[in-house]
């Protein structure tokens, strides 16, 4: 039995879609960035579908820049919100409230 | 010997692998940039105890005028043997990469110059301000060289990951952390719609290289193709989030207050840089072809940006909140020249690019210098009878503000001028409209600046003052009502635009009025922080008189493309 590669890349928009929603709606910064590693992953879905219809490696070695990129901007990002909420008890965006204007 | 014989036997299984040639001219800038913050990175943790503030500054700024030596070498090379395209078709060695090249070597000499000051004043030890900057400056080079849309994101990350961290650098203010956490959330999801877009124009046109992204499509002519228009306008959305580009604009004035002020101006100047490079040779070079997709889409991002930057910038109290509003409207300016998509558009808008670097560095600088210890003092009342305390002081931010606002004799004006005139050479009239309005609108809030700093204190008889009797926002309350019906009649987005005005006024004349505007004495201006201050008002000047050799420069640039 096979597959249409259509069915991944409808997966993929699927997964992105859900991405981009978790990081607007969703409060709560920890599961803003897993929202974004969502959408990192659907486009690496998105690659190598594409690499295997376009019968091109090129399109699968760009998945290991995407995931070596998405794993150092979470350490960064992990980073910066423990420094930011050491001392307090949830990690909620709402509470970043210091400027506005 | 049985190994040996064996890795002689896989050796002659296995065929050989060809490397690409490395042209190591190409990337110099680059590498010494990056080997500069990783050197500076090793040393430092090694001898913690015996550098301080000052071996930091020193290798910054070692390493950004040997970058900047090698972009001049590689301009030299460029000028003699034409452009070209090198490692495996990843990087772009021609005019415009070097251009950006030497455009961010000086963004972060000057930087280093001004976060010394900064640091020693803060009490920061330690060099990993100066090791950030410069990974930071590497991005953005790579950015200016990529050729290749997945080498261009990875620039992009370098850059931003870096800056995400410079952001959060003073520990001591709560905002610092703030801007950080906002910038980075912002950043990392339009990195993701970036590689979306990355992803679906590899699908469409089967390549991430630029040059075999515009061969596809110049031979095939797609009338509508999906797949290749989404990956069009997540692109846009992506490089639209890094130039901070209205409606894509909403982190800037949170980041530009809230980071430390020196990296505001490295990343106002770098950031910009960076991913207009970008923006500009992935979409005149590699989707000229499909320039009628998405020169509308630039058109509304540029009028929006014109138009939102000037007219919010009015009502902003906050010195950084302001400049950071100037700075989207800077980025419509430069949209203008992208929208273009001639080589005059592109020459006009690498050269705004060039001034708006000097210029915005150094208002960073004063404004690094009269935040004063802890990095509070924003207010642009706070600038009041600064030019009786400190004529000299006043009169590079007065300088570099006029250049900001494109007075005549200064290098802003020739850079407001040239994309303008692009623009009209397109018959894009409506476009060279609006920002001719939204400059004029600009100039009001410079010149407040400006007229603030040339005001004496506490004197009810003078003007300003008069004006201002229930607090410092009511000049801000009246300029919005001139920008509003300035705009009011040529914008489409002034609807919106007024809205906005109206919350940020309800926010201000809620505020109890606060009375900032008593003396606060000299501030102490670092030596280094002169030196920076003397090379951007001097280059704002004599280039604004003598425009021809940067003029030139941006010129030959653009036609060294490959």
């Amino acid at each position: 039995m096979t597959i249409n590669p259509d069915w991944y890349l409808g997966l993929s928009v699927v997964l992105f879609a859900i991405g981009a929603l978790g990081v607007l709606i969703r409060r709560n910064v920890l599961v803003m960035f897993m929202c974004v590693e969502l959408m990192l992953n659907a486009a690496n879905l998105t690659f190598v579908t594409f690499a295997r219809t376009l019968h091109d490696i090129g399109g699968q070695v760009l998945v290991f820049f995407v995931l070596v990129v998405a794993a150092a901007e979470v350490v960064v990002g992990l980073g910066i919100v423990v420094a930011i909420f050491r001392r307090r008890a949830n990690a909620t965006a709402d509470d970043l409230h210091l400027m506005k204007g | 010997m049985s190994t040996l014989s064996l890795l002689t036997a896989v050796s002659a299984a296995t065929p050989t692998i060809h490397t690409p040639h490395v042209d190591y001219l190409s990337i110099l800038p680059l590498t010494i940039m990056m080997g500069g913050a990783l050197l500076l990175m090793i040393v430092s943790s090694l001898f913690r105890k015996i550098l301080g503030v000052g071996a930091g500054t020193a290798v910054a700024v070692v390493t950004s005028v040997a970058a900047l030596v090698a972009a001049l070498f590689q301009w030299d090379h460029v000028i003699t043997h034409g452009p070209q395209v090198t490692i495996a078709g990843a990087i772009a060695f021609d005019g415009f990469d070097v251009f950006v090249q030497i455009t961010v070597s000086i963004a972060m000499l000057l930087t280093a110059l001004i976060g010394d000051g900064y640091l020693r004043r803060e009490g920061v030890e330690g060099p990993e301000f100066h090791v950030l900057a410069m990974m930071s400056a590497s991005g953005a080079m790579m950015m200016g060289a990529a050729n290749d849309l997945i080498v261009i994101f990875l620039g992009l990350e370098i850059l931003s990951i870096a800056l995400y961290v410079l952001a959060a650098f003073n520990h001591k203010r709560a905002e610092s952390g703030e801007a950080a956490l906002k910038y980075f959330v912002l950043g990392a999801f339009s990195s993701a719609i970036f590689v979306y877009g990355i992803a679906l124009t590899y699908g469409a046109t089967g390549s991430s290289n630029l040059p075999q992204i515009a061969d596809y499509l110049s031979k095939n002519v797609i009338a509508s193709n999906g797949v290749l228009l989404g990956g069009l306008a997540l692109l846009l959305i992506g490089f639209g989030f890094k130039i901070a580009a209205v409606p894509f604009h909403m982190w800037s004035p949170d980041v530009y207050q809230g980071s430390p002020s020196p990296v505001t101006g490295f990343m106002a100047a770098v950031a910009k840089a960076g991913a207009f490079a970008a923006l500009l040779r992935v979409f005149v070079s590699s989707f000229g072809t499909v320039r009628a997709d998405w020169q509308p889409i630039i058109w509304a991002l540029a009028i929006l940006s014109l138009v939102v930057g000037a007219v919010l910038a009015l009502v902003q109290k906050d010195i950084k909140r302001m400049m950071a509003y100037s700075s989207i409207n800077h980025a419509g300016f430069i949209l203008l020249g992208v929208e273009t998509a001639t080589t005059r558009g592109v020459s006009a808008s690498l050269y705004y690019l060039f001034t708006y670097t000097f210029l915005t560095i150094g208002s960073f600088a004063v404004i690094t210098v009269m935040a004063r210890d802890g990095d509070t003092g924003h207010l642009i009342s706070d600038y009041r009878g600064l030019a009786r305390r400190q004529p000299m002081l006043a009169g590079c931010f007065a300088v570099l503000l006029l250049g900001q606002a494109g007075v005549p004799f200064t290098t802003g004006f020739l850079a407001k001028f040239g994309v303008v005139g692009a623009a009209e050479a397109t018959q894009a009239y409506v476009l060279a409209a609006v920002a001719m309005v939204s400059a004029a609108i600009a100039a009001f809030f410079y010149l407040r600046v400006a007229v603030t700093m040339y005001s004496p204190v506490g004197l009810v008889a003078d003007p300003v003052d008069a004006h201002q009797g229930a607090g410092p926002d009511s000049t801000a309350f009246g300029g919005t009502a001139v920008g509003g019906t300035a705009v009011g009649g040529d914008a489409s987005g002034a609807s919106t635009v007024s809205a906005d005005g109206l919350a940020s006024l309800r926010v201000l004349t809620d505020d109890p009025p606060t009375d900032s505007v008593t003396e606060r004495g000299i501030v102490p201006v670092p030596a280094l922080t002169w030196v920076a201050l003397a090379a951007t008002v001097s280059f704002t000047v004599v280039f604004g008189l003598i425009p021809g050799p940067i003029l030139d420069f941006a010129h030959q640039a653009t036609l060294l493309f490959t």
